[in-house]
């Protein structure tokens, strides 16, 4: 078949700038093949190169004694203790879910599970963070419903319970969903396994699925900004086939057990490409491939588009070749294919041959190393204006509760998990919809607690203390629940990083981010930046999600009690009552200024610690975050269908957001030591009010449990379902 | 008792299963889904939960084709145990050892919730732990746990009082709340909810224990 001409508009095509393209010429001293253009635009994407922010990304703390694999492989793996691992990830899937969100959902699951089953881990708990446009406009109720759907679709068929996430909708999202997923697994310490290839004249092996059309070019799309063309994208989302994922997992930890791998490494975006470059590259070999090997479900496929499709439920593996009858029985076993379709060489060459005749003859190591890394042009994000006392708007409180809760940023997210499957495999301990979700290590006394959180308004407006916050947020959240925070995973979300002002929210949000995981000792040991998130030059706003890890250990309890009638309210923390770029501003004043609240980073190690050293203390926890001391009250109390009085009826201290902050529901010997203990801990405890009745009661005003709680369940499938 | 959990190669609640069966004191063996026969000296078989070969098809119809589920047709001729969760409830169906079919939930989407069941009847090994009227919660997690029967089929499972659980508050349209029945000799269950679910204190509470507390004693002969 005759191939493509190259010209500038297929350059174009492919996403290479002009000096990009120079750059090709200079490294192979000759005009490429269309197979090898596919290819550099295939590594070279901002999805995959990570161009823009690999110069910033290298700044952020990532190491640690309990750091067994930071970023840069397929997850990261932190020491749980007794030969215990566990590795986890975040991972977009914006752009294909928008553009089709039922499987571009779908295959984002399917694509974090893949990284960390990859590594010899099996997946015990998913995530998934969810930013939607406005609940009004007219592709989000179709977004929302797809999404789910495709995330339960997948997940459930697989058969991983789904412990936590977030869904928020914001203007902003209208032109670009954000759909970030979480996964993690166990492994055990000397079970690892890495991507780096070793040994020359080692058998590539292709297993899994066979490979389609589909997907050709995802990466670049979805590094590229979307108009009003995004309609003609849609062929370059891929379709998930979870049954095959299941069994793919399955035999790939079964191989494992075989001692046949040598380095393993999954295909995810720019597929056979990209895979097989990574393991040369990191084991310092080259790469030949045979294409004519490789399984595939479509007739008369050419080099160019096998090398770029991005088919779900594949794996590239370097294998010991006196193995090879151990490990193709157990793929016969699970009805997947096996193939050897290549070997590792010693030349530095990514040789790509397709029957018998030479495809793509390229410098394997300069495909990564030699990739284009920008040092983009930033300007700091302007401070905002704070709020002045006249700025300050008051509420009656019960009217201030009921819009937080009637909107679908606040209400309970029942109708979301409840097509999740929470509770497959049997050990989970704490389901989502209230802060962190836990997962008992099975067979062990060991538990993990994960979350997912960040408040991309904070970081808009503010993107260092923003980036503080998420990191900070996430922290609460596996104290409430009395876990150690281990480690964490960022999911980098921003527009358009050619803008300055876009490239500064980034830069401003990785400074914060770095200061607060170093500062509570929560180091990023994995993530993925999605950039380019803007439709007709409108951004997002700027989202890093910060997923995190804790561990509650054998000889120590969960905080997953309930609020009980009679239970003292106490406040853990202080107060000064910050309403700028609060939740209640937002939703009930339709107004999103004044400054993020400031992150004291020592107050949030001081606290935590504090929580988790007076678990027996305590009966219930939750952090405060959105909505401050009255919705936390109020979630506490509907949780466990009870009534709650709160004191105070001012708005800044009702609503304020003020960081560092807990409420605490105990008796009252509890409270009693929980006092002493906090004077000697230098730590603000401050009752609040108490649990009890059927009714909310905050300051003068006072409505029935009931009626909040039916608004509160019934608001989100109202607004969207 | 000797236990057998089938596993399909999308099973996902197999090892759940296991799991309810090892605490109930059985002896567990695990039954690939190509083999053609069941490990000698079975008592129960349990079908879980999951995917069995991915259900694109009709739920459950596919495996009920496979090697595995013939020897469990056949077991359950000869009388032996059988409990079907979920998937297995499905597949149940599927063979025709349990009457009746799963549809899609009437909301059309997949709900996974814990639900009240009510046990309608204590008259078999799975529900005797339990009092005919006691209230339970086990969760649920299908999309396809919509149960039907012609009404002679339902007026008969009524008048056998065959069956063991109904939903408190049907959550998925099925027929006359039913949410799992037995076998005309009352040795094979067929239920949507997971007990396996709920039969740990630090996992979904203990309701469900009692559906496989019976078992460890029994011995079949079949």
């Amino acid at each position: 078949m005759q191939e493509p001409a190259i010209t500038p508009e297929l350059i174009a095509n492919h996403g290479l700038k002009p000096e990009e393209y120079d750059l090709i010429l200079e490294i192979i001293g000759r005009e490429p093949t269309f197979t090898e253009l596919g290819i550099f635009s295939a590594m070279w994407n901002e999805h995959c190169s990570y161009k823009s922010s690999k110069k910033w990304l290298r700044t952020l703390p990532t190491d640690g004694p309990q750091v067994i694999c930071g970023p840069g492989e397929n997850a990261g793996i932190v020491d749980i203790g007794d030969g215990d691992a566990v590795v986890f990830k975040m991972e977009s899937h914006n752009h294909p879910s928008y553009i089709e969100p039922y499987q571009g959902a779908a295959t984002g699951v399917g694509g974090i599970l893949r990284d960390v089953f990859t590594m010899g881990a099996r997946p015990i708990a998913s995530m998934n963070a969810l930013s939607f446009g406005e609940p009004s406009h007219h592709k989000t109720r179709q977004l929302v419903n797809g999404v789910v759907e495709g995330i339960g679709g997948y997940g459930n068929c697989f058969g991983v319970p789904c412990v936590g996430g977030e869904v928020r909708f914001h203007p902003a999202y209208n032109g670009n969903c954000l759909v970030n997923a979480f996964a993690a697994g166990l492994a055990k310490t000397d079970g690892i396994f890495y991507s780096a290839a070793s040994g020359v004249g080692m058998p590539v092996v292709y297993l899994g699925a066979k490979t389609g059309r589909d997907g050709v070019g995802g990466a670049t799309m979805a590094s590229a900004e979307f108009d009003d063309t995004i309609e003609e994208k849609r062929p370059t989302v891929q379709v998930g086939d979870p049954f095959t994922e299941k069994r793919l997992m399955e035999a790939t930890l079964e191989l494992m057990q075989t001692g046949a791998v040598i380095s393993i490494q999954d295909m995810g975006a720019a597929g056979l490409t990209c895979s097989a470059v990574e393991m040369g590259d990191k084991g310092g070999l080259g790469v030949r491939l045979d294409l004519e090997n490789v399984p595939q479900r479509e007739v008369d496929m050419t080099a160019y588009e096998m090398m770029l499709s991005e088919s779900q439920e594949r794996m590239l593996m370097v294998l010991k070749p006196e193995l090879e009858a151990e490990a193709k029985a157990v793929f016969e076993k699970w009805d997947l294919d096996f193939a050897i379709v290549g070997e590792t060489i010693a030349e530095d060459r990514f040789l790509i041959m397709h029957n018998g005749e030479v495809k793509a003859d390229l410098p394997l190591s300069k495909l990564s190393s030699s990739a284009p890394e920008y040092d983009r042009p930033w300007i700091e994000t302007p401070a905002p204006e704070a709020l002045t006392d006249a700025d300050v708007p008051t509420i009656d409180p019960i009217d201030g509760l009921k819009a937080l809760i009637s909107s679908p940023n606040y209400a309970g997210k029942q109708w979301v998990y409840e097509q999740y499957d929470t509770t497959v495999m049997g050990d989970t301990a704490r389901r989502p919809g209230a802060g962190s979700g836990i997962v008992r290590v099975h067979g062990t006394d060991k538990q993990l607690a994960f979350t997912s959180d960040v408040t991309p308004r904070y970081v808009k407006a503010n993107p260092f203390e923003g980036g503080k916050q998420a990191v900070a947020e996430a922290y609460r959240n596996l104290t409430a629940v009395g876990a150690k925070p281990l480690a964490t995973t960022d999911n980098l979300n921003f527009g358009n990083p050619e803008k300055p002002e876009i490239m500064g929210q980034f830069v401003g949000a990785i400074k914060g981010i770095g200061e607060a995981v170093a500062a509570l000792d929560v180091p990023i040991v994995s993530g993925n930046v999605s950039l380019y998130n803007e439709t007709d030059g409108q951004g997002i706003l700027p989202t890093p999600t910060i997923g995190a890890v804790g561990l509650i250990a054998a000889d120590e309890e969960p905080i997953i009690g309930e609020a009980r009638d009679g239970h003292i309210a106490l406040l853990i923390g202080d107060t000064i009552g910050h309403l700028g770029q609060s939740a209640l501003l937002a939703e009930v004043f339709n107004r999103e200024d004044g400054d993020a609240p400031t992150v004291d980073l020592a107050a949030e190690k001081r606290n935590g610690e504090f929580i988790r050293a007076n678990r027996d203390l305590i009966k219930a926890c939750t952090d405060l975050g959105d909505g401050g001391l009255a919705l936390a009250a109020f979630e506490m109390a509907e949780g466990a269908g009870v009534g709650v009085q709160i004191d105070a009826g001012d708005t800044p201290t009702l609503f304020g957001e003020d960081q560092a902050r807990y409420l605490v529901a105990c008796n009252f010997d509890q409270a009693e030591g929980l006092m002493m203990a906090a004077g000697q801990a230098g730590v603000t405890v401050t009752t609040v009010g108490k649990f009890g009745g059927d009714t909310v009661k905050i300051g003068g005003s006072e409505a029935p449990l009931a009626e909040l709680s039916e608004i509160f369940r019934s608001s989100f499938a109202a607004a969207v379902a | 008792m000797k236990a057998a959990v089938v596993v399909f190669p999308g099973s996902n609640c197999d090892r759940d299963l296991a799991v309810a069966f090892e605490q109930a004191g059985c002896e567990v063996s695990m039954v690939w889904h190509k083999d053609s026969a069941l490990p000698e000296g079975v008592d129960i078989v349990g079908v879980p939960g999951g995917f069995s070969y991915g259900d694109y098809l009709r739920c459950g119809a596919i495996a009920a084709q496979s090697p595995i589920c013939k020897a469990v047709v056949e077991h359950t001729n000869r009388g032996g145990y059988a409990i079907g969760v979920c998937n297995g409830f499905q597949i149940l169906t599927e063979t025709g050892v349990l009457p009746g079919a799963l549809l899609r939930n009437a909301g059309l989407k997949y709900i996974c919730r814990t639900v009240d069941l009510q046990v309608a009847t204590s008259n078999s090994v799975f529900t005797e732990g339990y009092k005919a009227g006691d209230v339970i919660g086990v969760p649920i997690a299908h999309h396809d746990g919509n149960y039907f029967a012609d009404a002679e089929t339902v007026a008969m499972l009524e008048d056998q009082d065959r069956v063991a659980f109904r939903y408190v508050d049907n959550p998925n349209g099925s027929i006359a709340d039913i949410a799992g029945i037995l076998s005309e000799n009352r040795r094979v269950l067929g239920m949507m909810p997971h007990p396996e679910r709920a039969a740990d204190e630090g996992h979904g509470g203990t309701d469900g224990a009692a559906v496989f507390r019976a078992l460890a004693g029994l011995v079949t002969a079949a």
